[in-house]
């Protein structure tokens, strides 16, 4: 590993608290979280960290397993949106030509559209409601911002000596593209994937928020926040639990990928 | 006496289309009417001022750009390149025995232990030590790296080489290292080189023939002394003069 800066240390510090945390959830939280066990709206205490809320459930429970949906819809949307954007980007910015015209152009409309309001409309039409709908709809919408940044690395390499070099050894296309350029476009495609995690965190807590994300009785940030509002006044600490939970998360990733882009500005 | 060839140029015209996706774009001839041979285990210069086609004529050797007329006719199986840039010329994300190992792995006709020792083996005949082998590129000195990128070049076991102004970016100590490793490694596997340079001193020190190339023509050809002693054209006489 290359030296660490400040960025990137505190970065993974961060995320790596949280995901123990949000592992952890997977396998046990204190209390049920649907349980609707204690009573209402209980101030956070030593029982009840971040207090409970309209039905009696143990809010740091739900906190535990929402943080778990959300970071599982972020990271499979990237992982969506990586590897088909990466697969777009690295043979469009490679052979060039019509179909990277093409291509790019439909790239250039879908960006035009806002993420939200395209996804909504994947969305209604895969139907609403359910959580694999959502990774799909939002993985679909980051193809684009994916297939942008990895067209211009590939494009960037794809004349350079060595790979020349390996075209003359008799390397196949593929070879060329995964073995001998992919690895080299890291220092762009990591950033990226960050910040498309914490597009996507963000994106999944809006829809929702709309309602058309997860719905009961799965929950996730985005939606406990909506829930959350309607007892701001009663319950502060739940929306202030879970507002907090997400703003983490997108900081400590955040921190994660200006850590990167920093550090690969110092190599190069 | 085709068999003392490695390469033939015969009327080579070459050039290259500029801009229009969706029209046909501008042509521009580079190369006009070239044809030349390279012998069996010669060392063969090219000279000529930069913008003269020095490099669209190795990449016209190569495959990389189609002649437009004449034909190029390969003696050998599988030239190769080394290039000007040892920077650019080695992959950045992997370890000098990655880079060394691929040739071989693309090759595809030797089991790892083969592929290992030679590896060893090249390393050794470019004079690096072994430890190189686990370092990336960008930990190398700009010789070393050079070393590499002919080994590289080598471990498929061409026999015709192509180097495109491989010393040009080093410092002359370093140069005058590397190109005797060139002279001693053309001995030892049978290699026969097209040696690019605008460096007439290096092509003096290295080369057997020179052909001196204007706009696109080769205005002459001939052994290293024939053209140095006594030029006939007075463009060779102008470079000649200049390199003074």
């Amino acid at each position: 590993m290359k030296h660490l800066n400040g960025y990137l240390k505190t970065g993974l510090i961060l995320t790596g608290f949280l995901t123990v945390f949000i592992v952890l959830g997977f396998f046990w939280t204190p209390y049920d979280p649907t349980a609707m066990d204690a009573k209402k709206f209980l101030a956070p205490s030593l029982q009840h960290l971040m207090g409970t809320d309209n039905f009696g459930r143990d809010i740091f429970s739900r906190v535990l397993k929402g943080a778990g949906t959300t970071f599982g819809i972020a990271v499979a949307t990237v992982a969506i949106g990586a590897v088909l954007g990466t697969l777009v980007g690295a043979l469009t910015g490679f052979f060039g030509g019509i179909v990277d015209d093409v291509l790019m152009r439909i790239n250039d409309a879908l960006t035009a559209f806002p993420s939200i309001l395209l996804a909504l409309v994947i969305i209604s039409l895969l139907g609403p409601g359910k959580k694999y709908n959502v990774v799909l709809a939002l993985g679909a919408v980051f193809v684009p911002s994916f297939a942008r940044v990895t067209r211009t690395a590939f494009a960037g390499l794809r004349d350079v000596n060595y790979v020349k070099s390996a075209r003359l050894m008799g390397a196949s296309n593929s070879r060329i593209l995964w073995v001998h350029i992919l690895p080299n476009t890291m220092n762009v495609l990591l950033p990226a994937l960050t910040i498309g995690f914490n597009n996507a965190v963000l994106a999944e807590a809006s829809m929702s928020y709309l309602g058309i994300g997860v719905t009961p009785p799965d929950a996730s940030l985005g939606y406990m926040l909506s829930e959350a509002q309607s007892m701001l006044t009663r319950a502060p600490w739940y929306a202030l639990s879970t507002g907090l939970t997400i703003i983490l998360l997108v900081f400590g990733v955040g921190l994660i990928g200006e850590g990167l882009q920093r550090r690969s500005g110092e190599v190069s | 006496m085709s068999n003392d060839l490695v390469l033939s140029f015969s009327h080579v015209t070459s050039g290259y289309r500029e801009g229009g996706r969706f029209r046909k774009g501008t042509y521009h001839e580079v190369l006009h009417d070239v044809t030349f041979d390279v012998h069996h285990g010669e060392i063969l210069g090219l000279v000529g001022e930069s913008g003269t086609g020095k490099s669209t004529l190795a990449r016209t050797i190569l495959g990389m750009v189609q002649p437009d007329k004449g034909s190029v006719t390969h003696y050998t199986k599988r030239p190769q390149m080394i290039f000007q840039d040892p920077f650019s010329s080695l992959n950045p994300a992997y370890t000098v025995e990655w880079i060394l190992e691929e040739p071989l792995r693309i090759y595809g006709k030797y089991d790892a232990a083969e592929r290992k020792r030679r590896v060893r083996d090249m390393l050794a005949r470019v004079e690096l030590p072994e430890e190189c082998l686990k370092s990336k590129p960008n930990e190398l000195s700009g010789g070393q790296r050079q070393r590499v990128s002919i080994a590289t070049a080598l471990i498929q076991r061409p026999k015709f080489i192509i180097a495109d102004e491989p010393v040009s970016a080093l410092d002359v100590t370093i140069q005058a290292q590397i190109l005797k490793l060139l002279k001693q490694l053309r001995s030892e596997l049978d290699l026969s080189y097209l040696f690019i340079s605008h460096d007439l001193n290096v092509v003096y020190q290295l080369c057997d023939r020179v052909m001196v190339m204007k706009a696109g023509r080769i205005v002459e050809i001939g052994t290293v002394q024939e053209i140095f002693d006594n030029p006939k054209e007075d463009y060779t006489k102008q470079l000649l003069a200049a390199a003074e």
